[in-house]
């Protein structure tokens, strides 16, 4: 009886643990080209640098088509440019403000407390711009998708031909990991689109990865100020449930 | 309950007791410093967010200004009082004795260029905006502003005169950017 | 007790006197006597309390920076994920923390179910506690569609829906509560004015919960009445140096999903704005729902699916009069205790199902897991109840039942030596 008895409760609880998961598993069918990325794990950290080569490749080759509107100017700073860099890098944007005192619209230069100006005016005017397609906003992208940076990566790294007798619709391209495979967007890289100013080799595979990380840091900024302060907080919180659980033990000591 | 509490309570050595209360008032401690810890990272929030502390500062392009007119912008939510100020103007403010004066400011330590006077458009009594910007505005007394909740006149200077108000206007931290632009902020 | 009533001079005394607090609070989380053998899922009564206060002070902080407004709620969101101070902290406690308060609820549902806590005299306990879980549903449900996400505006535009089902008035509810012709604007206010309200609500259903509870105290693992005082214990300190404990580990497992999974439990769908012209390929509800959710696809008819689902929720209220057996803890009810295992099980079943596509076998499975989720409720508790013997085991009292554990421990152990 005993022994049925533990045997049933491991079945429950080994029920209990593999349902939920294979639920929350149950992401794309195709295999993602997983990366090792420098913010994954507890101690995840971003790494300036690539986050820097990451935003020319937006700014030369993105910024064309998508949008990064939730993110500002200013918050460049994160990633490692100056005041005065910040500055002249919204400078090159302009901005429609107003009305002012004449009751109109004017542009004026962007500045660093503005949010990144997209491509477009509007988002109907990006769609006939894209014959139809609407090219998303860039800002929350490894967020939104499932799979995260590793799906961006792949699906940068997925175009091929189309395959034989497939009945491939106009203006679309063929891409592995894009869920149906038809994708309005063609290949954005290549290699040597971009050149980067640290020397680093501008290959389509390095470009792909620098601009993951990128967006991987628009999506979540917070990132690297949330991993550390949840290691303190987890290290704090497990001192004191051990030292809760010798005040309890004593407490209740007397009552043996 | 009584019974209870001795039946349980008699057992433990002093020793005993000693090291629970160590161990009791450092974890009551540690939990206390915890707790607040995250209680002000909570209140915190309702402190001024970096998009808003972002926009503190503005240009002011001076130019369109003629003498004797005034122009008032918004800075942090706040209307900026800037005044072309008339010769006559620097003079009746110039020619004050400054021990009189409820708060004791020279003119001169009040501005950086004597033709452009920059004060925050806000009465030192309660927060109310005086009036004396407009064209037909009361301009108080002293021929500056007129706080009409509670009566307080100030000057061209911006210097309270007479009224409850303790203060003068205050001065906003500006720079001239360029001979008409100002950065305010 | 009366000492400590002599001694109560100066202010407090005074006060106490004229407004009997201190009095009240001494009686209901100092002396009040608490059976002596409550195990750790005991914990989750305290716990779900905390999480409310929790959830209650992040929401009142985020309302402080959040527009409900179809045209701006996506944006203001990502302004307190971006520029508020640890607004991305604030966020993320209040989004995990309704997942975490559904896990910690229907825990302590699950605890009640085996130890028989619905029985007399708690069914009105009980009771209340349902209303809570409804009142909750209710909230998170709204709460959900704030961020103006896809996901918000299509499970909005979803459950809604439901209200259609109903013949006649079905159409002229689900307009009334869109308050237009598809969830819009006038929705996502409405929904924000609710979701702040209701959680007081849920205050005053829990404060009648635990007048209602501390009638005639807790129950306990063993089930038996409490029969003299030396089968309880004063609750202070006893029961909140182990609540404490418990909100210990508790919050390791909080923090955890706060700051390295945040979006874990999420859908990756709500970080794109809402479109009304695109739905996602693939809807599904926050995963405290997906059972209620496997009940209603399960069923073919729309009517008869959504008047399950509500059913299924609902047929809680009644199980008091279902399960009329003596005993109240499954320990004793060898019977009782294998369906209810199973009941569990299905319970989980019933929550991947509906995380998976409507189709081929997942709809089966639903089919078989809904059956059972009511044969257990309305067959099988009432069968029990009658031909379900009283087990020869069952203690006497708690005092006996603590003896006889601790007298089988040192057999044990001396056994092992």
């Amino acid at each position: 009886m005993k022994v049925m008895q533990s045997k049933l409760h491991n079945f429950i609880l080994l029920v209990t643990i593999l349902f939920p998961l294979s639920v929350f598993s149950a992401g794309p069918k195709t295999e993602l080209m997983e990366q090792k990325w420098p913010f994954n794990g507890i101690f995840g950290r971003f790494d300036n640098t690539a986050l820097q080569r990451g935003f020319k490749v937006y700014r030369e080759v993105c910024a064309a088509c998508h949008g990064i509107r939730h993110v500002s100017y200013r918050d460049l700073k994160d990633i490692g440019f100056s005041s005065d860099e910040i500055k002249s890098i919204a400078g090159e944007y302009e901005i429609t403000d107003g009305p002012n005192d004449e009751g109109e619209m004017f542009q004026r230069e962007a500045l660093p407390s503005d949010k990144f100006v997209g491509p477009y005016e509007n988002d109907n005017v990006a769609r006939v711009a894209n014959n139809g397609a609407y090219p998303p906003d860039l800002s929350l992208i490894v967020k939104a998708r499932a799979g995260g940076a590793d799906y961006l990566y792949s699906l940068l790294n997925g175009y091929k031909e189309f395959p034989e007798d497939y009945e491939a619709s106009d203006g679309m391209y063929y891409n592995t990991f894009y869920p149906g495979n038809q994708i309005a967007m063609p290949s954005p890289i290549e290699d040597d689109i971009v050149e980067y100013d640290d020397g680093t080799e501008a290959t389509h595979t390095q470009i792909a990865k620098d601009v993951t990380a990128f967006l991987a840091w628009t999506a979540e900024p917070e990132l690297e100020e949330r991993k550390s302060l949840g290691v303190k907080t987890i290290f704090f919180l497990i001192l004191i449930t051990i030292m809760l659980l010798g005040v309890k033990r004593k407490i209740w000591k007397d009552l043996d | 309950m009584k019974e209870l509490n001795t039946t349980t309570k008699n057992k433990p050595t002093s020793i005993d007791e000693e090291k629970r209360d160590f161990l009791f008032i450092t974890t009551t401690g540690l939990a206390i410093a915890g707790g607040g810890a995250f209680a002000w990272s909570m209140i915190d929030t309702m402190n001024p967010s970096k998009d808003v502390l972002a926009l503190s500062t503005t240009e002011v392009d001076l130019s369109p200004l003629e003498e004797g007119q005034s122009l008032t912008v918004m800075w942090r939510g706040k209307p900026i009082f800037i005044r072309h100020r008339s010769e006559s103007e620097i003079s009746s403010a110039d020619n004050v004795s400054v021990e009189d004066l409820p708060h004791k400011e020279s003119d001169e330590s009040r501005v950086k260029n004597p033709k452009w006077l920059v004060v925050v458009g806000v009465c030192s009594h309660l927060g109310c905006v005086p009036l004396g910007q407009k064209i037909g505005d009361n301009k108080g007394e002293y021929g500056g502003w007129f706080c009409p909740c509670h009566g307080s006149h100030y000057d061209t200077s911006g210097r309270i005169r007479k009224g409850p108000a303790p203060l003068n206007l205050e001065i906003p931290p500006y720079e001239f950017v360029s001979d008409d632009i100002i950065r305010i902020g | 007790m009366d000492n400590q009533e002599n001694k109560k001079v100066g202010v407090t005394g005074w006060i106490d006197k004229r407004l009997p607090v201190f009095t009240f609070i001494n009686h209901n989380l100092r002396d009040y006597p608490t059976p002596k053998n409550l195990n750790y899922f005991w914990n989750f009564g305290s716990l779900a309390g905390i999480t409310l206060v929790i959830m209650i002070v992040t929401g009142i902080l985020l309302a402080m920076q959040y527009t409900a407004n179809t045209d701006i709620a996506f944006d203001s969101v990502e302004r307190i994920m971006r520029d508020v101070n640890n607004g991305w902290l604030l966020r993320y406690i209040h989004m995990n923390g309704a997942s975490m308060f559904f896990i910690i609820v229907y825990i302590h549902m699950f605890r009640g179910l085996y130890y028989g806590s619905y029985k007399y005299p708690r069914e009105i306990l009980w009771m209340l506690g349902v209303v809570i879980l409804l009142l909750m549903m209710a909230t998170a449900f709204m709460g959900y569609v704030l961020p103006w996400g896809q996901m918000s505006f299509w499970g909005a535009t979803v459950i809604t829906n439901l209200f259609s089902a109903f013949p006649v008035i079905g159409d002229y509810i689900v307009t009334f509560l869109w308050g237009g012709f598809s969830v819009d604007n006038p929705t996502l206010s409405r929904f924000f004015v609710l979701h702040y309200l209701l959680p007081f609500a849920i205050v005053g259903v829990v404060a009648l919960h635990l007048v209602a509870l501390h009638q005639f105290g807790s129950n306990n693992p063993t089930g038996v009445d409490v029969k003299s005082s030396g089968d309880t214990i004063p609750f202070h300190p006893y029961y909140t140096v182990k609540d404490y404990f418990g909100l210990g580990v508790f919050l390791i497992v909080y923090a955890a999903l706060v700051f390295f999974a945040p979006n874990f439990l999420g859908h990756p769908d709500n970080y794109i704005p809402a479109n009304p012209l695109q739905t996602p390929a693939h809807i599904v509800p926050e995963w405290y729902f997906l059972p209620f959710y496997a009940i209603l696809r399960a069923v073919p008819d729309k009517l008869t699916g959504v008047l399950l689902m509500f059913a299924a929720v609902l047929v809680l209220f009644l199980l008091p009069w279902l399960d009329k057996h003596k005993v109240r803890s499954a320990t004793f009810r060898p019977f009782y205790k294998q369906f209810y295992w199973l009941f569990f099980i299905n319970c989980i079943v019933l929550g991947w199902v509906g995380a998976m596509p409507a189709e081929g076998v997942y709809v089966l499975i639903a089919r078989i897991a809904s059956v059972y989720y009511f044969s257990f409720f309305l067959i099988i508790m009432p069968l029990l109840s009658r031909f379900e013997k009283v087990s020869e085991l069952l203690p006497s009292s708690i005092s006996a039942a603590v003896l006889s554990k601790k007298f089988d421990k040192d057999v044990n152990e001396s056994y092992a030596k």
